[in-house]
């Protein structure tokens, strides 16, 4: 493994005669949180999905964790967890058994499953819980775990599709916790968001327009460069005109 | 004038208490917002005060009206967006806002003057399906389709959530304008930042209201000490404020750690030095620290720690 966990190039996807996601190149290092920012329609849901490999590019290319995501999907999947804003963990199992169920999906033996599962579930705090099923549980907790869950086997990268959406404030802080965490121990994240405060919690940001990736770096530095006081003021500034 | 008169209003599903002695009152003419995360009984008090369902205690009078004895009448006057996108994906905008209008025995030619500020937005997607139109196209059909037959009170049940920052102000925009023509607006959010677009909040959390009074009220009513800290290393600093023998509380926002300190009566300037030279022997030396003016989301955390 590299110290290049995503490199992207061109990465381009047609639908008919529309371009949704338009020559775009980026890299993410290892360990890094990347933000993944954008308007709705501006691609990155669509550039998402191909990283994921569950969408073929129509033009470039995009490694992820040293895989091509086009001709090795499968490899890429096996590298990467990954948490969706709807659905993340199955309701009518409790904690324990998502947990037994997602590490059986990613090959893991069954001493490995007991094993990651009691240290998740104690790190979390949530050894109470472990046996309540998951339909019963504030969103907070749901939330918190699924991103544990995401990371089960151990992957390189992470990728997290609006993770907080709806979570009470102090939950959402706490769930940021859990991304240092993971990052401060090598995993690479991906997040989008629509609270931009949290977009000040990445490494570096990215901000798709129509297609494209209209600003990209570090916050701090984009803020000095846009002469804004917050990101949510150049997202403003740099999504306007498109809308 | 009032609005809406809410007294002791509970619900129940099996054992999740979703409404707890909800009391409040809504004047005349204002925008009001009810701010709080997923879970919080948002969506049940909407549904109770449109009268979609009842309430296990409690009353309320909507326009005067009594949404249990007196919905009939109570819903020719009640505009009312759903937190699910609940237009017909398969038919056009136009035919959209037609079918809402005729549904009220109305036009939208007759409506026109009431709509226009939203429909001229809408105008050049007419024909388009509205489930192909984009998140923030839709939540504005959705909230014209709410108004094409005149109501008096408008309820909307997180018209903003997963729309994208600057459709959420253009969305926001026009609320004020509607509320420059006097409508009476509920609106319900789980961003915090909404809240200054309100005349007055309530803060929601558990089946609760926490809090009701305007945006500045609320912070206004902040009373610890309250720093920013800015430091190289934000995570490692904020674990380590957290060891700080007077630390109440440290939270992430953005770039600046919000940080309170237990002693409430000394002077904050002071207060600030102290942290300084904490974190500087702690191995932080690039850190500051500042006073800092509490945001309605600082209160909200404050009293959510004091009802846990």
């Amino acid at each position: 493994m590299s110290d290049i966990a995503i490199e992207v190039k061109d990465l381009t996807r047609k639908f008919g005669n529309f371009t949704a996601v338009d020559h775009v190149t980026f890299q993410v290092k290892a360990g890094e949180v990347f933000g993944f920012l954008g308007a709705n329609g501006a691609g990155k849901t669509t550039a998402f999905r191909m990283l994921i490999g569950l969408l073929q590019p129509t033009g470039g290319s995009a490694r992820v964790a040293g895989f091509d995501v086009a001709k090795q999907a499968e490899e890429v999947k096996r590298r990467i967890g990954y948490m969706s804003q709807r659905f993340s963990l199955y309701e009518d199992l409790t904690p324990r058994e998502n947990i037994r169920l997602y590490g059986g999906i990613y090959g893991l033996t069954l001493a490995q499953i007991r094993e990651r599962a009691d240290a998740m579930l104690q790190r979390l705090g949530a050894s109470q819980i472990a046996d309540t099923a998951v339909r019963s549980l504030p969103l907070g907790w749901r939330q918190k775990l699924a991103f544990s869950v995401a990371l089960v086997h151990q992957p390189h990268i992470v990728f997290l599709d609006e993770p907080t959406s709806g979570v009470d404030p102090i939950t959402r802080r706490q769930f940021w916790e859990l991304i240092y965490d993971a990052a401060s121990r090598g995993t690479t994240v991906l997040v989008t968001t629509h609270y931009m405060d949290e977009a000040e919690y990445c490494d570096r940001i990215s901000i798709m327009v129509a297609g494209r990736i209209a600003a990209m770096g570090p916050p701090a530095d984009l803020k000095r460069e846009h002469n804004v006081e917050s990101i949510d003021e150049l997202f403003v500034q740099l999504a306007r005109p498109a809308a | 004038m009032t609005a809406i008169e809410a007294k002791a209003l509970d619900k129940k599903f099996e054992t999740t208490v979703a409404l707890d002695k909800v009391t409040f009152s809504v004047e005349k003419g204002e925008l009001f917002g009810f701010i709080g995360p997923d879970g919080g009984g948002k969506t049940t008090l909407f549904r109770i005060l449109v009268s979609l369902m009842i309430p296990d205690a409690g009353s309320a009078r909507v326009l005067g009206f009594d949404p249990v004895r007196d919905y009939r009448a109570l819903r020719q006057r009640v505009g009312y967006m759903a937190g699910r996108f609940s237009l017909y994906p398969d038919l056009s905008v136009l035919e959209n806002l037609m079918f809402f209008a005729s549904v009220f025995g109305t036009t939208i030619e007759r409506e026109y003057e009431q709509i226009k500020p939203i429909y001229v937005q809408l105008e050049p997607f007419k024909d388009r399906r509205a489930g192909a139109l984009s998140g923030g196209m839709k939540q504005k059909l959705a909230l014209c389709c709410a108004l094409v037959h005149r109501p008096d009170i408008l309820f909307l049940d997180e018209p903003t959530t997963g729309v994208d920052a600057v459709s959420r102000r253009e969305f926001w925009d026009l609320l004020g304008r509607l509320k420059d023509q006097g409508l009476t607006t509920v609106v319900s959010t789980p961003y915090m930042d909404e809240a200054r677009r309100c005349d007055r909040v309530a803060l929601m959390h558990r089946g609760r209201l926490l809090v009701v009074d305007t945006p500045d009220g609320i912070t206004g009513a902040f009373d610890r000490p309250l720093l920013g800290v800015r430091a190289k290393d934000r995570y490692k600093a904020l674990l380590a404020l957290r060891t700080y023998e007077h630390a109440h509380s440290a939270y992430p926002f953005g770039e600046v750690i919000h940080y309170t300190d237990n002693r409430i009566d000394a002077p904050v300037d002071r207060l600030a030095a102290d942290v300084k030279t904490f974190l500087a022997t702690s191995g932080f030396g690039d850190a500051s620290a500042e006073p800092l003016t509490p945001t309605v989301e600082d209160s909200f955390i404050a009293r959510t720690e004091e009802a846990a």
